[in-house]
């Protein structure tokens, strides 16, 4: 969560500054800029995951070394989707609280000509990038480990492809619906990249003991009981 | 016991000394000759005043207990199993401190968004003389810098004062400011704040149900905090008069010196924890020295160990010890009156690490971590300064909390490294400052022009 609002930090910056320095008069301008650092910020969204990626590998090493068995007792897997549901929440949190507290206040939606969906149609965004941003981590976080960097690229180009599609806002058939085909489609790129398959599915469902019981104890990051 | 540290001060002096992280734990001892060594060696060490949190105080006793084979060996491998376990549990800590430290920050924000009265101006302290209603922005600025150069120097007059108390032991005058402060905050300012919650949401309540109310509150929690109690219940009275601090700070002091406050603050916890002849490092090592367990008040402490069987008869039992350090009570000034009473409010100062000298059960009991109150108070006031202040709303609110958390995170890091007392003030302070006005004046409006057109991110 520091790391995404250390990005948008920086984005504002560079908008702001773009801002101060040109033409405040002109509207297209005005959105042409707008656009600018909403790129920005989706690149440097990307930039600061991949430096909390590299922060978390340095911190997995060393928690290996210094560990009994030589292993960290987060696996990377669990720090991938932890990061990237703080980013999330972050970014989800930082969209919509002011919409959340509007909405208790008086007042009557889309008096303006605006829509009168724009309540409804926040929230459902604001879920959908959320879910986004936790299977971008998951997917990000594997294609740098495996070193497949065409990965990385898609991820950018559906981060900044999804921000664009922002852009068709009022129409949201043209918006939301893409949106929501993209969750899809990264969530189920990203439980095959976490390791998943129909039969881990079937397996679940059908409620067989696993040996998990490891995994759950190292991560509740609670000391195994020493004899 | 040591109350004086913190009751003597002005508010902001046992600010002073509560800003600062203490260790749960004693410091790795290094000789490992035979387990009743290590084992002494290891009361010693718990009983010095460790400001940084950390635990591995069972270990180091239960790695001198063990029947040696060599003693380098062992202590190599003791060393790893330290540096393993202090990360282990450090995690641990840092999870046992965001709990209070958010909860707090959770009733200071609640309260400022829902109640009125503590974002009125209604006059200031006594030691923010200077008002801030100039029209200049240099006159302004002046006043704040001024108003904080009292403010920081009534803090360290007191801190001194504090530590010369303490050394010559006039502990019965420390005991009784420290129950003075914590009388007048449990019982005044409980008092005042339920008066204006209760007119906020107009709900009526008769004199005999609020004298009930309040003196039942008011006596539970000076049996908890100064006496015996239950764990959570202390805590949860320390965090309550935490935020209710915080709040009377929010209230009082004024926008541009509350800042300056805050910067200065840090930089003064940062000298007096760490330099040799810093106020707060002399009372550590007094303290030491004299093998008691330092301001066992006013320090908010994730765990209670129990000391069974202790060897030294001059450890100070823990019970009694455990005294929080009020601020002492400054007379506020009422919020009816302007009027400005000069009662010294004392902070409590951030208490000695709890004398951790378990030696028998305990292995991998609950070590716990303690921070200042202090470190509480100022924490709150900056996020509910953001709350109170931000045009941004809750953007700027939610920056400021995450970056005190990761302030003390690192800080926290920085205990397990260090493994001596650390401020636990300037990282926070200096990221919710920097993220607060670059929050407030930079994300604002790019959200909210990116909001108004309904654009993501």
């Amino acid at each position: 969560a520091f790391f995404w609002l250390v990005s948008l930090l920086l984005a504002s910056l560079i908008w702001f500054i773009s801002v101060h320095l040109s033409d405040r008069e002109d509207a297209k301008l005005q959105y042409g800029l707008l656009i600018f650092g909403a790129a920005v910020s989706v690149l440097l969204q990307e930039a600061f995951r991949f430096a909390y990626f590299k922060l978390l590998k340095k911190a997995d090493e060393g928690l290996a070394l210094i560990s009994e068995d030589g292993r960290s007792p987060i696996s990377l897997r669990q720090m991938a989707y932890v990061s990237g549901l703080s980013f999330g929440i972050i970014s989800g949190v930082f969209s919509v609280i002011n919409i959340l507290v509007d909405s208790i206040g008086p007042g009557i939606v889309g008096i303006h000509g605006d829509s009168p969906y724009y309540f409804i149609t926040s929230a459902f965004l604001t879920m959908a990038l959320v879910l986004l941003h936790t299977f971008w981590g998951v997917i990000f976080f594997d294609a740098c480990e495996k070193r497949r960097y065409w990965c990385l690229g898609l991820v950018v180009a559906t981060h900044l492809l999804t921000s664009g599609l922002t852009f068709l806002n009022p129409w949201y058939e043209a918006s939301l619906v893409p949106i929501f085909i993209i969750t899809l489609c990264m969530g189920l790129w990203a439980f095959v990249t976490a390791g998943g398959s129909f039969r881990n599915i079937l397996k679940c469902l059908s409620c067989k003991q696993e040996d998990d019981s490891r995994v759950m104890m190292y991560s509740a990051l609670q000391v195994p009981l020493e004899d | 016991m040591i109350t004086f540290m913190n009751n003597s001060d002005s508010e902001e002096e046992p600010c002073n000394e509560r800003t600062s992280l203490m260790s749960a734990e004693s410091p790795p001892v290094p000789s490992y000759q035979d387990g009743l060594q290590a084992s002494e060696a290891g009361e010693a060490q718990a009983h010095r005043k460790r400001r940084t949190g950390g635990s591995c105080n069972p270990n180091n006793i239960t790695d001198g207990e063990a029947p040696g084979t060599g003693v380098p060996v062992r202590e190599s491998t003791s060393e790893n199993e330290e540096e393993e376990l202090t990360l282990k549990y450090g995690a641990k800590h840092v999870i046992m401190l965001f709990v209070p430290v958010t909860l707090c920050m959770i009733v200071v924000v609640a309260t400022i968004k829902s109640v009125r009265f503590y974002t009125e101006k209604n006059g200031q302290l006594i030691y923010t003389p200077f008002s801030e209603d100039t029209p200049s922005v240099g006159q302004r600025l002046l006043n704040s810098v001024l108003n904080t150069i009292i403010m920081i120097s009534v803090i360290v007059v007191m801190t001194v004062f504090l530590v010369l108390l303490y050394k010559y032991r006039c502990y019965k005058f420390i005991h009784g400011w420290l129950i003075l402060s914590s009388l007048m905050l449990l019982f005044l300012f409980t008092y005042i704040y339920l008066g204006e919650v209760l007119k906020t949401y107009n709900v009526a309540m008769d004199y005999p149900t609020l004298f009930l109310i309040i003196w039942n509150f008011g006596a539970v929690g000076m049996i908890c905090i100064h006496w015996k109690g239950p764990l959570q219940l202390q805590q949860a009275y320390l965090i309550m008069i935490s935020a209710l601090m915080a709040l009377v700070f929010i209230k009082y002091l004024p926008e541009w010196s509350a800042w300056v406050i805050l910067g200065a603050i840090s930089i003064y916890d940062l000298m007096a924890v760490l330099c040799p002849k810093g106020p707060l490092r002399m009372l550590v090592e007094t303290a030491q020295e004299r093998n008691e367990p330092i301001f066992p008040a006013l320090i908010y402490s994730s765990a209670m160990i129990w000391t069974v069987g202790m060897a030294k008869p001059d450890t100070a039992p823990r019970g009694p010890s455990q005294q929080t350090w009020d601020a002492a009570e400054d007379g506020r000034e009422n919020h009816r009156s302007p009027s400005h009473a000069a009662s010294q409010m004392s902070e409590t100062s951030p208490a000695p690490t709890r004398a951790i000298t378990s030696l028998e059960e305990l292995e991998e009991e609950e070590r716990g971590v303690k921070l200042g109150l202090g470190d509480f108070i100022f924490y709150s006031v900056l996020v509910g300064k953001a709350a109170a202040t931000a045009s941004g709303d809750w953007n700027t609110t939610l920056a400021c909390f995450v970056a005190i958390l990761i302030g003390l995170c690192l800080t926290l890091l920085l205990l397990a490294v260090f493994k001596k007392a650390l401020p636990a003030l300037p990282i926070s302070i200096t990221f919710g400052l920097v993220f607060y006005f670059s929050t407030d004046n930079l994300v604002r409006p790019f959200m909210d022009t990116l909001a108004s057109h309904q654009l993501y991110i």
